[in-house]
């Protein structure tokens, strides 16, 4: 029986690698069903059941949306860690901003870079010196 | 002449920074191990989605993406990822280096520099020496959750989207192994091109459920996303074998000193109790 290669991964970890005669997912635009030899598919999940089919056994995983990708011998499903809505993104990016802005309380927004290397070197110098006694004993 | 007990009260408190900076370094060992492994386990899926990203660069799309978009440059974005914590010896100055002369290149060619700083360190030197923040992901822990990361990726997308940057560096620590960190400047977007395969010449195109724009714009941003999250673990695993190396040398330093202290306590002993003896015997030819 002709099979496709399936790989499952989510950003922390990979979920599932191994072959396939059939697999079941929920697109965003409905059910799907992909066999050996699909043609070229790119789509996004829907939060549900991934299923992979090897002849009679069956394997279920849950997907909480995310990517979809089919070549005619491969399967890949690029998984998210959560659900992810528009207006979740936002909130996180208000944030991320809010953050900055209370740094940059009253401070100019060029870079001193005199200040900046001459900071550093004294860091570097610094560093280089322990490594310096540290060699001597 | 140092008297014996001050020697000893230096000895006492040496061999108590050593038991702190050798209990660290433990603790760093313990924890590298695991950082390692959160970095191999998120392996798989920038390698997936890096497959994924190469296919659809061949695919012969009908909707070009604006990453893979050489645009004229007037501004860039880095975002810098450092540690949470300090004592882990030239780490985040190292990087912090390299971002700097990046940055001071680019404004020679009259290109402004921007940040998105990841981790208290970066928010603290940029604090310091100045440079337009546009945002902070802060104490994110030594297992980071690929969510924390959303809103910081999504502030420097929206705004090459609004073309307000051209370019995004992504400036991280390599972990080469547990002895060497290699501090390196990527470029992001625009995405280098993959090389194309001259014998195939991609007639194809896949099937886009629902539109290729909206799904091409949610891979790639997933795509940057992710490599910004394999650099933030990366960078993690980096922080805490620096760290275990600055805390054994700290501890071997402190080895040293306690050897030439209990030296320097032995003579000034032996230097007391000679005077003590040759002042008895004074005194007894002085009777």
């Amino acid at each position: 029986m002709k099979t496709i290669k399936i790989n499952i991964v989510s950003s922390s970890e990979e979920i599932y690698s191994g072959e396939a005669t059939m697999v079941f997912a929920t697109g965003t635009l409905g059910e799907l069903g992909i066999a050996p030899g699909h043609t070229p598919l790119l789509t996004g999940l829907a939060a549900g059941p991934v299923r992979v089919q090897n002849g009679s056994d069956e394997e279920t995983f849950f997907c909480s949306g995310g990517f979809l990708e089919v070549q005619p011998d491969l399967v890949t499903v690029l998984s998210d860690t959560a659900e992810r809505a528009e207006s979740l993104d936002e909130s996180e990016a208000i944030k991320a901003k809010e953050v900055a802005e209370q740094e940059l309380a009253n401070k100019d927004t060029s870079i001193d870079y005199a200040k900046a290397s001459a900071q550093l070197a004294e860091a570097v110098a610094r560093l280089k010196t322990i490594q310096k006694l540290r060699k001597k004993q | 002449m140092a008297n014996t007990k001050e020697v000893r009260k230096q000895i006492a408190s040496i061999k108590s920074t050593q038991k702190i900076t050798s209990a660290m370094e433990m603790v760093a060992a313990s924890k590298m191990k695991k950082t390692q492994d959160t970095m191999l386990e998120g392996r798989p899926y920038s390698l997936k989605i890096k497959d994924v990203i190469s296919h659809v660069a061949l695919a012969n799309s009908e909707y070009p993406h604006p990453f893979y978009e050489e645009r004229k440059t007037k501004k860039s974005c880095f975002i810098v990822v450092a540690s949470d914590k300090g004592l882990c010896g030239g780490l985040n100055i190292n990087l912090f280096k390299q971002v700097i002369a990046k940055s001071a290149e680019l404004n020679q060619r009259e290109i402004d520099s921007c940040f998105a700083l990841i981790g208290t360190k970066a928010s603290s030197f940029f604090k310091s020496v100045g440079g337009e923040v546009v945002a902070v992901a802060e104490k994110l822990g030594d297992k980071p959750n690929p969510d924390d990361l959303i809103g910081l990726t999504k502030v420097v997308l929206d705004m090459h989207k609004n073309n307000d940057i051209d370019q995004v560096y992504l400036c991280s620590n390599i972990f080469v192994n547990t002895m060497t960190q290699q501090p390196n400047v990527e470029q992001l977007i625009p995405l280098a091109p993959e090389e194309q395969n001259e014998e195939a010449p991609s007639q194809w195109d896949y099937i886009y459920e629902p539109e290729a724009k909206e799904l091409l714009d949610g891979l790639l941003t997933r795509y940057i996303e992710s490599l910004v999250y394999q650099a933030v673990i990366e960078n993690n695993a980096c922080e805490q074998a620096a760290k275990m190396i600055a805390m054994k040398n700290a501890t071997d330093n402190a080895g040293d000193l306690i050897k030439e202290l209990e030296l320097l306590y032995n003579n000034v002993r032996q230097a007391a109790i000679t005077q003590e003896l040759s002042e008895i015997v004074g005194g007894a030819s002085a009777v």
